[in-house]
């Protein structure tokens, strides 16, 4: 157990800091919070590609790929040092999350020498940035019951059907699309996944405004789409398999990505020492305190059950059903620490006076937190997770599982 | 960075268990509450047998030379089996408190007997009220205390006590009473948790020595050491009470199936199980900070406690709503784990006085704001 720096992790840090000291400048509390998922618009997504490239060429992106793909071999605990690091300056928010955190480690198990080389350098230097073409109106939590269609046709596929909540689609490049091309088969067994251009007449991408009033996420129309069969990632009906090994990744990079995104429990400190309650300073308020303590502790937790995940994936063990317990608790915590910053912040209804100000900044964190709660596996589905495959107990009752999809 | 134990840390962890399996068994702990006298003598003394009294001791002292992490290993283990022994008071607060505030004297007259389990130390902070130094009134003039000390855990069967108590300048230290001295009157109170028997203890004039390394800023680390380490103990109660409820959940049925299948519970075990790795993680920072002497201890101790002291409380009480009205019962074994819970929130002082701790530390403390 040490919490320290090892020599060789120390170097790291050092050298993390100096090139970052001589490419970024230090965060001066005065920037927007930001969801570091997402980028907002074509300048920030410009800003965000030149970042990453910048990082690229200096070898400070994809750091725990395999050098052989660019990367740099770093460990699980070396990429926390450099998030800890990065975090500390301005930079733009990460548009390639998805690239470098789903689709690449998932192309690395699943993929063709071809679609290695293709896919990894891109996505590694944000030349390419991609999207997660999963979810559909009628299938999100149960992935497994998606209706888009992908038939072949001599060589080629054909893909049709509609895909929704895909973060990014309206900047991103390339898309990683799970399509169903054997309909006479249980729901899990008639899959396949794809990737996909998204510049491709075939493909319309419509944003969908959000509760928070931004447009980060899509609804994506796919008419006749074209694809060659070397588009294919994975075999042909083993769609399940690779969705899976996206999935994980997915909930292991929110997990860790994030434990330190979102608002900081200290923000709500700040707050409340500028701010008063029952005419006296917030922050000498009985309630006030209790509740700030209380998300501090959580917080740490959080932070710190990243780094067990870390420790135990840096001793060699794949990542695990533990991203759940990150991924259930994170939610939950934002919202309601936003939900405590707002009543701080205003005559209790988030009433702005001026942009920017502290109720305007705790009302945004407050709208754009419930999308943590559903994104990458909703609460209800991490439970189940960590109820069926860390607590072994018995399945949900599954009724469509055994039947036929074209049947269901 | 590394946040696992070592290979060493976990042969020491199954060798405990495996000890501790065959003489703490619920049925002891069931046993002290159907009157048996509270301290468990036979595990206390298999513990001193294997050396585990010493464990962080030098060996000079008659230890093994071990440290806090080891020290945290022996409290999960011990929580997970409920034993009715002393360690919290004896190890984690007497033992470290004479290595740092004691003289060199005081470690060689009562360290070794310690490891030999001979010499019971409680620790007599609490005045009914607070624990925290600021609050003591007991008070020693010329080496003689008087004052009332409740409740004292392992009071009646202690040989010694280490007691807060203000000096001529009134300023906290801690001193040592030896408790069969004139002037000691002692007398037993009614824990929730049977395996930790509680005392009141009167002292009037009695003789005592002070630890003169000791000040307020000593018995508060002795205070945020004992409570990252009964974060272990805590996370090992609640990981047991969560086992045997995913047992039951998995064996008793109702309309057709195991209850466990029904997502109302399922759901509710997943929080328990995700309380408590957060809990785990925050006393894991907490045993590094502790081992290391890291500045960050106060921190570290406060979140351990807030987080593992929710956690315990939400697993001991869902424990017994899951086990449905056998777990109502004195003889079913969920209510041991809820005692044992409430035991350690009283015993190093509830959340409040660990967020003031915490706030203290990040914000202003709010006394000095107010
Ligand atoms: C901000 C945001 C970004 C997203 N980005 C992407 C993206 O880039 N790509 C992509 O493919 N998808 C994306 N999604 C979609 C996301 O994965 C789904 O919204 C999510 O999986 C839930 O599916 P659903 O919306 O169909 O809700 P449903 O599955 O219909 O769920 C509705 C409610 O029912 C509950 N529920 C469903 N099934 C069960 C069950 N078995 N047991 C108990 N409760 C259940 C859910 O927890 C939820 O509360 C995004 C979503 C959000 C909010």
């Amino acid at each position: 157990m040490d919490f320290s720096d090892s020599p060789e992790e120390a170097t790291f840090r050092a050298d993390a800091r100096s090139w970052l000291d001589a490419n970024a400048a230090l965060r001066d509390g005065s920037e927007k919070a930001q969801d570091h998922f997402m980028a907002r618009d074509a300048d920030e997504v410009a800003r965000a590609r030149d970042w990453q490239a910048r990082k690229a060429e200096a070898g400070w992106a994809g750091l725990t790929w395999p050098r052989a793909f660019g990367g740099r071999d770093a460990t699980p605990i070396e990429q926390v040092i450099w998030n800890q690091e990065e975090g500390r300056y301005a930079v733009p928010p990460n548009a390639f999350l998805i690239g470098i955190g789903l689709v690449g480690p998932t192309v690395m198990i699943h993929g063709t020498e071809a679609q290695k080389a293709a896919v990894l350098p891109r996505a590694l230097t944000g030349e390419d940035i991609w999207c997660q073409l999963f979810s559909e109106p009628a299938a999100g939590s149960d992935l497994a019951g998606i209706r888009t269609r992908a038939r072949r046709d001599g060589d080629d596929w054909v893909i049709s059907g509609q895909k929704v909540w895909t973060s990014g689609a309206h900047y991103s490049s390339h898309g990683i699309l799970l399509a169903r091309t054997d309909p006479q088969v249980p729901k899990h067994k008639g899959l396949t996944m794809f990737l996909v251009d998204m510049s491709d007449p075939a493909i319309e991408t419509r944003p969908i405004r959000q509760i928070s009033g931004g447009a980060s996420f899509n609804e994506v129309f796919i008419d006749d789409l074209r694809v060659p069969d070397s588009a294919r990632l994975g075999g042909e009906s083993e769609g399940w398999k690779v969705a899976l090994t996206t999935l994980m990744n997915e909930r292991f990079s929110i997990s860790v990505g994030r434990a330190s995104g979102g608002a900081r429990a200290e923000e709500l400190i700040a707050l409340a020492t500028r701010v008063e309650r029952n005419g006296r300073p917030a922050i000498e308020d009985g309630e006030v305190r209790a509740r700030i303590s209380d998300f501090v502790a959580r917080q740490r937790g959080l932070e710190f059950t990243s780094y067990r995940v870390m420790t135990s994936l840096s001793r060699g063990e794949a990542p695990g059903e533990e991203g759940s317990i990150g991924k259930l608790l994170l939610g939950k915590l934002r919202q309601e620490m936003a939900a405590f910053g707002m009543e701080l912040a205003g005559t209790a209804a988030g009433i702005s006076a001026k942009a920017g100000d502290d109720a305007a900044r705790w009302r945004n964190e407050y709208l754009t937190a419930p999308g943590n709660r559903i994104a990458g596996g909703s609460d209800e589905i991490q439970r189940t997770i960590i109820g069926e495959r860390i607590l072994g107990l018995p399945p949900d009752i599954r009724v469509d599982k055994s039947a036929p999809f074209s049947d269901l | 960075m590394n946040f696992g134990f070592s290979d060493e840390q976990d042969t020491i962890r199954e060798t405990l268990s495996r000890m501790l399996g065959d003489h703490a068994t619920l049925e002891v702990a069931h046993n002290r509450l159907d009157g048996a006298e509270g301290f468990d003598t036979a595990t206390w003394s298999a513990l001193a047998d294997g050396g585990w009294l010493g464990l962080a001791m030098s060996e000079a002292e008659g230890g093994s030379g071990m440290g806090a992490v080891e020290l945290a290993i022996l409290a999960e283990e011990i929580g997970r089996c409920l034993a009715a022994v002393p360690y919290l008071p004896v190890l984690c607060m007497a033992v470290p408190a004479l290595q740092s505030a004691g003289t060199q004297g005081q470690r060689t007259s009562l360290l070794p007997g310690i490891a030999k389990g001979r010499t019971i130390i409680a620790t007599a902070l609490a005045e009914g009220g607070g624990l925290a130094p600021d609050t003591v009134s007991a008070k020693v003039v010329q080496d003689r205390l008087s004052g009332q000390k409740a409740p004292v855990t392992f009071g009646a069967e202690a040989t010694h006590a280490l007691v807060a108590a203000t000096d001529e300048e009134d300023t906290p230290r801690l001193y040592l009473a030896d408790l069969s001295a004139s002037g000691v009157t002692i007398g037993a109170l009614d824990p929730i948790d049977r395996t930790r028997p509680a005392a009141r203890i009167d002292f009037d004039n009695a003789p005592v020595e002070l630890l003169p390394g000791s000040d307020p800023a000593a018995i508060q680390r002795m205070l945020d050491g004992a409570a990252v380490l009964a974060a272990f103990e805590q996370i090992g109660l609640a990981e047991r009470a969560l086992a045997l409820t995913t047992a039951y959940a998995g064996e008793r049925h109702a309309f057709g199936r195991p209850i466990g299948g029904f997502q109302a519970v399922k759901h509710r075990l997943a929080d328990m199980f995700a309380k408590i790795e957060l809990a785990r993680s925050n006393a894991f920072f907490g045993a590094w900070a502790l081992a290391s002497g890291d500045s960050r201890l106060p921190e570290a101790a406060a979140v351990a406690r807030l987080t593992a002291l929710d956690a315990v409380q939400f697993t001991t009480e869902e424990s017994i709503q899951l086990h449905g009205g056998i777990g109502f019962t004195w003889a079913a074994d969920p209510h041991l784990f809820l005692r044992r819970g409430w035991q350690l929130k009283a015993e190093l002082g509830p959340a409040d006085m660990w967020r003031e701790r915490l706030l203290g530390h990040l914000a202003t403390p709010l006394r000095a704001a107010s």
